[in-house]
Formats: C-alpha cells, structure tokens, sequence
C-alpha cells in the first residue's frame, strides 16, 4: 500500500493498525482499571502487568513495520470533526515506531522504579500508577497521531497527568514546579494552536480549495506556501517545542520539574515527554515548512548549541542531583536540536537515535540517582562522599550510566553523538565543534559528580552513622545504607544491556529510523552534503 | 621543508583469511575475561585473576601465531560488522592486521601477560584483587581494539576504551582524594585531546566521505595541503592528550597514584604510546605536510626536555619514572615527525622503551612493596645488598634506559638523535641538540634514581614507615620477579635484535613504507656516537658527584635555587592549568547558576507574570492551584472554541 500520494480515506486501516489501537488504549484501560484498586500492592502489580504486556505489544508492531515501505504505516482513520476536515488518524513513521518502542520499554522499568517509594502523606499507590498508566496512552498518542489537531490534543492530553504527578506525588515544593510546568507547557500549548488554525486555514489555498489538518496532505502541499506564511506557522509550533524539549532560555521550568518530580516520573519527563519537542521538530516543523526550516536554521543552530555549553556548565555547577539530571537533558537536546538543524542524513539520524539513547542512558542515570537518594534520603551531593565504600555495585552503575550520558564509545549514546557531530560538520563545522568541545564538559559534570558522591572518604550528612563516615556506627547494615536489593538489580539490568547493546550494533535502530530520516530530508528539499545527489 | 616524498602506490590490501580471519579472538578473549570478571561478582574471587592471566597469554599465543603466518608482511583486513550506517557514513568494526598492528598486539599481549602474573603477587593483599583483573583485560581489549581496527572511528572506540580502564586503574584507591582526582583529571585532559581526534575525524568524513585506513590513505592526496596539515595537527592533538606530551603532559606523573602494575603497563610501555601508534599509522597524511610534521617534532622536542628537566627534581620514585616516560615518548614523538626518515625509529624505540620502562617500573614496585608503599627515594638507600634480583633487573633495564652500548636504548635513541641531526640548516642543530642534551640529562636524573635507591646508607634504617613501624625491607616473590627477569632480559636483547640487519625496520615496511637512511648529516654518525656516549657518561658523573659520594639528606634541602624551585613545582605547568582553566572554569560555573536561577527564570517568570495582569495573580495561580488549573483549562477551551468559530466564519 501507498499513502504517500494521497490523503488516507476516512474510514480506513492498513495492516497492523491494531496493534497500534491496542498500544495506544491499553494504558488508558489499566489505568482506570488500576484507579479503583484498593489495595497498594494489588495496584501497583496491576500497573507492572499492564506495562509488561503493552511492551509485549511492541513486538508486532515493530515485526509489521516495514522499514522501507511507506512513510507511514499501521495506519488507521476514522471521521472526528468532518466540519473541520479532522480526523482521528493513528500511524507511525520508523523515529514514532521507536519513541514508542522507547515507552514500552522504560514504563515497565519506572514502574519497577518505583515500586518502594515512600509517598507523600494520604496518597495511595493507586492514584500514582493510574496516572503513569494514563500518561503513558497519552505519550504513545502523541507519536501515533497523524492528524494534526489530534496531535495537539494529545500534546495537550499529557500534561494532565504530568500536572498531577508532580503535583500531588512530587517533593517539598511540589504545587510550585509543577504549576511552572504547566504554565509553560499551556502557554507553548496555545501558541501551537493559534499555528494549527492558522495552517488549516491556509492548507486550503493549497488543497483546492478544502482545508485540511491531515498530516500527509500537509506534507505534500504546504511547501507551495510562501515564506513568510511559513514562518509564522513554524514558529508558531516552534516555540511549543522549544518549550518541551527546552532549548535556552526556556528550559527554567524543567529542572524544577525534574528535582520535585518524583524519581520515575522523572525519568518519563526527561526520557520520554521531552522527546515530543524534538520529535515535533521532525514531524511538523521540517517537513510542513521547509522554506521556514531552512530560512531559521542558523537560529536554532545557535540556540541549540548555546543550551548544549550553556546546559553543560550549569549541570557542572549544581550541587542538587535531580536538578543535574535536567541540566544534563538541557545539553543533550542541544545536540539534538543541532543534529536536525544541521541538515544531513547523519545528524538527523543521530538526532532521531539520540532520542531513544538519552532515554535509555539519562534514564538509567536518573534511577541510580533515585536510588542513592533513597539510601541517604537527601539529593545534596554535599550531604555525600565516599558512598563507594559502602555500596560499591551502586557506585559502579552510577558510573557506568555516567558514561553513557557522557557518550562513551562502546556506549549506545556514542553512536548517537558521533553521528549528529560528524553529520553536522560538513553544514555547520563552527557548531560541531563547539558541540565536540561539549563533550569535554560532559566528562567534567559527570566524573566530578561521581567524584563528590561516591569517591573519597566516607562523609557528609547523609552518610552520618555509616561505618567510618562521621558519627561513625561501625556495622552498615545497622543504619540502613545496603548496596542493590534484588529489585534494583532487575530494573536496571536491562538498561544495562541494551545500552551495551545499542553500543556495538545499533543497525536494528538506525535501519528503522533511516528511511524516515532521508524522507525527512528530502522533505525540506536539501541534499546530503556528503554523497547526496 | 625542501624535502619532497613521492606518495606511496596505492597499498596492496587483502582480505584476512586463515588465521588473521580468527584476529578477532584477540579482542574476544580478554573481553570475555573482564565481562566473566566484573559481571560474576564475588563468585569469580578464587579463580578470577587466574582467568585474567588465562585470557592474555592466550591473546599473546594467538598474536605469536599470527607473527609466524605466512601472511603477516602483508596488509591485511576483516571485516567483522557493519558497525554505524548511514548512507555515506559507513563505519565497520574491521580489524587491519599487517606488521605495524602485529608488533603492537605482541608488545600488549606480551608485556601484558608479564604484568598480569606480577599483579598476582603485588596486589595479593587487595580484596578487589578480581576486580582488578577485570580492568586490567579491559584494558587489553581496548588497547588492541585501538591498535587492531580499520578505521579512524575503530581507533577512537580503542582510544576512550582505553582511556576508561586508565580512569578506573589510576582511581583504584578511589577513597583517596588524590587517587580520585588525579583520575578525573587524566580523563579530562584526555578529552581534550580527543576533541582533536574527533575533529580530524569530522574532516576526513565531509572531505573523503571515509574514515577507513585503506580509503583515506589511498585519496589523502585529493585534499588541499591547508586541510592535511589541519588533520595532522588535530591527530597530533589527539596524540599530545593520550600520550602525556606537551601541553597536555600535567595529568601522567598524577597518574602514579594507580598500582604500580597499572604505572608499568598502561602509564609506560603501551597505552601512553598510542599518539606514537596514531602518528605513525597515520604516515600517508603526514607524508602529505612538512609543516604538521614540523608542528610533531617541535612538541617532540619540547616534551623530551621538559619530562628530563623535571625528572631532575623528583624525590618520588615513581615520578621520576612518569617524567622519564614522559621524555621518553617525546623522543619517539620527534622520530615520527622526521617523516620517512623516523616512522620506524619511533616504533623501534616504542617497543624497546615498552621492555625496559615496565621491567624499571615493577622494579620500582617490588622496592615500594618491600618498603611498605614509601615512595620517597630519600628514606631507601643500599637496598641492593637486600634486594639483589630487584637490583639486578633494575639495573639493567638502567643501562638500557640512558643508552649504554650494547643496551637496546642505545641502538634505538642514538638512531633518533642521528636520524634528527639530518635535518636540514637549523633543523639538524635545534632538534639534534635538543635530542642530545635530553640524552645527558636522562643519565643523570636515572643515576640519581639508581644511587639513592639502591646504594649509599641504609637510610630506612633509622626511620619509621607511615603506620610507625619499623621498615623491613626483603626480596619479592618468585610471581613478581620472574616478570621482572623477562623483562631484564628484554631490555638487553630488544635493540640488537631490531638493528641488526634492519631486521625490524624491513618487516615493518609494508606499513610504513622504507625507511629512508640519512645521508649526509651535519655531524658523522661515529660522531653522533661518541657525543652521545660522551654526555651520558658525563650525566652519570655529575648525578655520582652530587648524590653518590656523600649521604644522601633524608629531607630534602628546602634552600635551593630558582630553577630546582621550578622544577619541583612541574614547571608551573599545574599552576597554569589551575589558573587558566580550573579556577575560571569554576567561577563561570557558579555565576552562570546564580544568573539561571535569578536571571533568566525571574525573566521568563516576570513576562508570564506581565501576561497574567501582575505577579500577584502568578502567585494565587501557584497557592490556588487546583482551582485555577480548571480555570485555566476552562480558559484554553474558550479561546479553541473561539479560534474554531472565527475559521469556520471567517
């Protein structure tokens, strides 16, 4: 089948479209299901289930899609708003297929995460995973849709959860950053859809006559538009997208989200929802203004390398381990942005890869993190020191996420960043390398980060009791710091491997998300600059 | 330069097949030693480290085999994987196995191999003894990665691999400060230096669309001249961070704080010495650029005197071997950059240092073990009588260290010195000069070593260790000094056996094209000999007069002049990185946090505020919140309705 030509029929679904259906509400169903459970236990092993088995629904849909095949596949569409040409249109591209792969893979994980954080007072179980259950259907919708009011929808949808997670489970100042997320996240919101009005407007004036929001059709037509139109439609949804994945100087909101989050939801917020920014970069801004993507490169090359220094200095400086995971996140999307801007198969590709990485490796990163919070039940670094001696495996993961984050070759997030520089030197060479130089602050935040915690003598607030730190009881097993229970070991052990893995063979990901990215190019209408014809 | 090379014909590649297609166990063994090692946990604690040794001397047979094969004069190449791939960019995991990678595979393996079963003895007492092993095969899975692979990209996989196991060994004490930082601060200096690489890499893609050894090589000559001397000074930049050379030398004596094992294998005889390795694999480029050559043999130049001026000063013992491993590679750094006339002298120098500085290291361990970890050379002294085995293999890898016929260092380094005196004008005095000086120098700060350490008065005996006991000085196990007697005997062999009827040099040759002898220098090549035997004799003279004759001060003499001040302070190199980078770096740090937290969310928070009426209303959004989160909702719905009807109508 060929939908790149025409719009889909109302009505319509190709081959595997279930599966997609199923991904998108099995979540939805868990989490009502999960909601009125009772008991914390039940709940919380209801919600592992659910996750499990959505993960397992990855498999089909992933075996289904046809890496070559058209651009969008498992599609399906029903008539929503025919007043407005909407539709409710699901399918993915192969950069969708694994974001969402991405979420089938890291809920279970939070979930597991999760599963011994302690509450805040009044608050059961239920309520915590019904919403990360609900927040994951909106996470896959927002990938899935292919119409775009629908995207906006979900785009909005998500944040409700979010809204509440942080609000209601978070830390001390909890109402604040997460009323902060909200209102920037809202605000970039309604940008986007004064932009999503406005395109459906103008589509018509390309679409004889009938306007449209259909994902495909806007593909085809809307490079006709002329270039000032496209300029303000792109920043329309730019401006929502340099909102999530926050590119400087919009990101202030992330890491107080991040630090008052709880840990797991964390590791969504950084790992998964961020990702809709850039994603929203590929999807729409490239291919629906290619003249206005073009025509404000150099702007977002700039903003996106400014966040990566930018980001990584500050995650140098910060002394609260939480708020060093969004720094980190805050720099690695500035090689993201720069890896799209960039214009190659390569560093688009390294882009679309390094989405998936940086969940997987800030992901792994930010549960070590949660984890040594738990044992010394304070994210000062200061309040550590030395905790290498008494709990040497979690040392070591820390570590080893460390790299990951700070791109090590032989970790998957290496591919990734080698990719989106070397693909980004031949178009922007002054801002590969000063994302190279990035690479060396990177090592800087990471290792002295472990060096604070984790290597000297053993010290610090957190510490007081533990054998040979200050106050100094002499059995650690008394003061209750042990190294990785069981649990701990199994959620990250996955992480472990795939980012081995990924490391060494990342052809499974690149050969999904490759055809995705030269369409992606070809749509902004730019040659690779190395062997492109 | 005037001196003009013909490009090399296209070289003759083929595909691996009998045993060079089995290379990839090479890599495979001591990858699984480490995974088996790290990942089994307290289970592998009785047989780790056995496994460990198991894991390289099997590597080291296989590289033995491969020296033997038929095909080993060739080039040849395996492909394993595709490895990144997309569209243009494509990089395979490949293993190139011709005579240069085969030398080194034998010199990791072998000294390796050495090295592990020392380890077994020296670190004995350590409870991470297992975990120990498992870096140290890290270690040698990422090194012959970086020696083994095919392309730039593969190098650079070996390259931070390597980097990794040297950041994990130098902080092994990791609860001591000094240990921890002097970690953090080899890998960042490293960074910098592969900020170098990576661009060099970046070059390579966007002009040649490769970064394969047999691709670039083959079309190096299509790029303008200003591009190849970029590359060749972004890989020597590359170079200078890995191996310890000017001006990123500071963090190699800091690297002393890991196990001396660690010192004698990563931090002398191989990991330091692949800028060497990149340079000389990299001899097509640098063929291309005299004046990227000129840029490698001025840092060589300046390393080499830097690392023996400072070796003059250290009382560490351990130090003065850093710094002389320092210099050292700056010798080896100058013969590369001599192009055609140094690529195999570099080389040949490399695995002759590799024998001696591991056989002078784990000399040093064993003494530092007999003297309960002191490393301060004024509490030794007359150890010899006590340690005659350390004493001996010390000794000899001494002699072969500053150049004393028929020692390997004297075959190897006077071929360097002669070799850079054929420069031409100026060239041939600045660095034949530099070269020589650097000769009389090494003498010096060696016998220095070897005087205070080995003779003159007990001195330890008069004086406590750390802990307030009394020293107790013996000879270490057979496990420690059989190593260390490999070694010795090395050092003797290696440099008459590469000279001899340019046995090496021949076989290097297809990886480095011929080496192209001297002719007409402006010193005679018995003359080169006779100033350089003459300086180093003379070193040795001086170092007797000062520290050999009377005894030797236990602390050392605090009224000294200007220049021994600068000395011991590194030459303020450390002064300078603190200074320049460190400081700053910090306080930019600190600023940029404050004007985060202050300036851009109070603006941003500020325009939010303007759009809500006042920063009161913000502020009952943020008490309020539920209710205000439905008003908002409430608000956003309007305005889509609203935005609806005005399309609909409109």
């Amino acid at each position: 089948m060929n939908f790149s030509s025409a719009p889909m029929a109302a009505g319509t679904s190709s081959g595997g479209a279930a599966y997609l259906l199923a991904l998108l509400l099995l979540p939805l169903l868990g989490g009502i299901v999960v909601a009125f459970l009772k008991d914390d236990r039940m709940a919380k092993l209801t919600a592992l289930t659910v996750s499990l088995v959505e993960l397992a629904l990855v498999i089909p849909a992933w075996i289904t899609f046809v890496p070559n095949g058209s651009r969008i596949q498992l599609a399906l569409s029903v008539d929503w708003i025919p007043a407005f040409g909407v539709h409710f249109s699901l399918g993915i591209d192969g950069i969708a297929l694994t974001m969402i792969a991405l979420i089938g893979v890291l809920t279970p994980i939070v979930i597991g995460g999760s599963w011994a954080d302690k509450l805040p007072e009044g608050r059961g179980a239920a309520g915590f995973y019904s919403l990360l259950l609900v927040m994951q259907t909106g996470m896959v919708g927002v990938f899935a849709a292919t119409d775009v009011f629908l995207f906006y929808v979900f785009f909005e949808a998500v944040l409700v959860p979010m809204y509440f997670l942080v609000g209601r489970f978070g830390g001390p100042r909890r109402q604040y950053a997460a009323m902060k997320f909200f209102l920037y996240s809202l605000l970039g919101g309604l940008i986007m859809l004064a932009s999503v009005i406005g395109l459906y407007v103008v589509s018509a004036d390309y679409n004889n006559g009938v306007g449209t929001l259909d994902w495909q059709t806007l593909s085809n037509v809307m490079d006709q538009a002329p270039l000032s139109t496209q300029i303000w439609l792109f920043l329309g949804f730019f401006v929502a997208f340099a909102i999530k994945a926050p590119l400087v100087p919009l990101h202030t909101w992330l890491p107080d989200a991040t630090a008052e989050a709880p840990i797991g939801t964390g590791v969504l917020l950084v790992g998964v929802l961020d990702k809709i920014g850039t994603f929203g970069f590929l999807r729409y801004c490239l291919p629906l203004f290619p003249a206005a993507s073009q025509e404000l490169a150099p702007l977002v090359l700039v903003l996106s390398v400014l966040g990566l220094i930018y980001g990584a200095i500050l995650a140098t400086g910060q002394n609260d381990m939480k708020r060093l995971m969004a720094y980190i996140s805050i720099a690695h999307f500035g090689f993201i942005g720069l890896g799209i801007f960039a214009f190659s198969t390569q560093s688009i590709a390294g882009s679309a890869l390094y989405m998936v990485n940086h969940g997987l490796a800030t992901g792994m990163l930010f549960l070590v993190v949660g984890m040594v919070i738990a044992r010394g039940d304070s994210r000062l670094i200061s309040d550590y020191g030395g905790l290498s001696k008494v709990t040497p495996l979690l040392a070591g993961l820390f570590l080893f996420g460390g790299l990951a984050a700070l791109s090590l070759p032989g970790t998957n997030s290496f591919v990734s960043e080698f990719l989106v520089l070397v693909g980004s030197y031949p178009n922007a060479p002054v801002y590969a390398i000063l994302g190279a130089v990035g690479m060396i602050l990177a090592a800087a935040y990471v290792l002295w980060a472990y060096q604070r915690v984790f290597q000297g003598p053993v010290r610090g607030n957190a510490l007081v009791g533990v054998a040979g730190g200050p106050g100094a009881a002499t059995d650690p097993a008394k003061v209750g710091i042990s190294d990785l229970g069981v649990r701990e070991k199994v959620v990250l052990a996955p992480l472990v491997i795939l980012i081995i893995f990924l490391g060494f063979y990342p052809a499974p990901v690149l050969d999904v998300l490759q055809p995705t990215v030269d369409a992606t190019l070809q749509s902004v209408g730019l040659a690779d600059p190395v062997g492109g014809k | 330069m005037s001196q003009t090379f013909s490009l090399a014909a296209a070289e003759q590649v083929v595909p691996a097949s009998g045993l060079a297609g089995s290379a990839w166990l090479l890599i495979a063994l001591p990858a699984l030693g480490a995974l088996v090692l790290l990942v089994g946990g307290r289970r592998t604690n009785a047989w780790g480290h056995l496994l460990g040794i198991a894991t390289v001397v099997a590597s080291f047979a296989i590289g033995i085999a491969l020296f033997f094969d038929s095909g080993s004069s060739q080039v040849q190449e395996a492909k394993l994987f595709s490895w990144i791939n997309v569209n243009a960019l494509n990089v395979d995991f490949g293993l190139r196995i011709d005579p240069l990678s085969i030398t080194f595979v034998l010199l990791i393996t072998g000294v390796g191999s050495l090295i592990h079963i020392y380890s077994v003895g020296y670190m004995a007492d350590d409870d991470g003894r297992r975990r120990f092993f498992g870096y140290l095969n890290l270690f040698v899975a990422a090194m012959l990665i970086l020696v083994l692979g095919n392309s730039f990209v593969t190098l650079y996989l070996g390259w931070e691999g390597v980097g990794l196991a040297s950041y994990l060994l130098i902080g092994w004490y990791q609860n001591r400060p000094s240990a921890a930082t002097a970690a953090k601060k080899a890998f960042l200096m490293n960074r910098v230096g592969d900020v170098g690489l990576a661009v060099a890499i970046f070059l390579l893609f966007k002009n040649l669309g490769t970064t394969q050894y047999t691709e670039v090589f083959a079309r190096v000559g299509e790029l303008s001249p200003a591009t190849v001397t970029a590359i060749t000074i972004l890989l020597l930049l590359g170079a200078c961070g890995k191996s310890g050379q000017f001006p990123l030398q500071a963090w190699l004596p800091d690297a002393m704080e890991g196990p001396t094992p660690v010192s004698a294998l990563i931090h002398a005889a191989t990991m330091v010495t692949a800028g060497v390795y990149l340079i000389a694999r990299a001899n097509p480029i640098y063929n291309l650029s005299a004046d990227g050559r000129l840029v490698v043999v001025i840092i060589g130049a300046i390393t080499l005197l830097i690392g023996c001026v400072i070796g003059c000063a250290y009382d560490d013992i351990k130090k003065v071997l850093a710094y002389s491993t320092v210099s050292q590679i700056g010798y080896m750094i100058l013969a590369v950059g001599l192009g055609p006339f140094g690529y195999a002298l570099g080389i040949m120098h490399l695995v002759a240092h590799g024998f001696f500085k591991a056989g002078l290291f784990l000399g040093a361990g064993s003494v530092m073990h007999a003297m309960k970890d002191e490393v301060d050379m004024r509490k030794y002294g007359g150890l010899w009588r006590i340690m005659p085995i350390t004493f001996g293999t010390f000794l000899l890898g001494y002699l072969a260290l500053i150049g004393i016929p028929p020692f390997s260092g004297f075959f190897t380094k006077d071929a360097i010195i002669a070799a850079a005196f054929g420069q031409e004008g100026w060239r041939a005095w600045v660095f034949g000069g530099a070269a020589l000086l650097g000769a009389g120098l090494t003498a010096f700060y060696m016998t220095r070593l070897v005087l205070m350490t080995f003779f003159g008065k007990q001195r330890w005996k008069e004086l406590k260790a750390e802990d307030g006991s009394d020293f107790h000085p013996h000879e270490a196990k057979s496990v420690m000094t059989i190593p260390m007697i490999i070694l010795a005997i090395g050092s003797v062999g290696a440099g008459f056996f590469f000279t001899s009827g340019d046995r090496f040099v021949t076989w290097l040759a297809p990886s480095l094209q011929p080496l192209q002898e001297v002719e007409h220098g402006v010193l005679s090549h018995g003359m080169i000999q006779i100033l350089v035997i003459g300086l180093s004799v003379l070193g040795v003279l001086l170092a007797w007069l000062i520290v050999g004759r009377k005894d030797v001060p236990v602390v050392k003499p605090a009224r000294v002049s200007p220049v021994v001040r600068a000395t011991r302070a590194d030459l303020y190199g450390n002064h300078l990185n603190e200074a320049l980078v460190a400081r700053p770096g910090t306080w930019l740090a600190r600023a940029l946090v404050y004007v985060d937290n202050k300036g851009v969310d109070g603006l941003v928070n500020g325009i939010a505020a303007s759009f809500g009426g006042s920063s009161g209303r913000l502020r009952r959004l943020q008490t309020g919140f539920v209710r205000s989160y439905a008003l908002s909702m409430l608000a956003s719905g309007i305005l889509v309705v609203a935005a609806l009807l005005m399309v609909r109508f409109s």
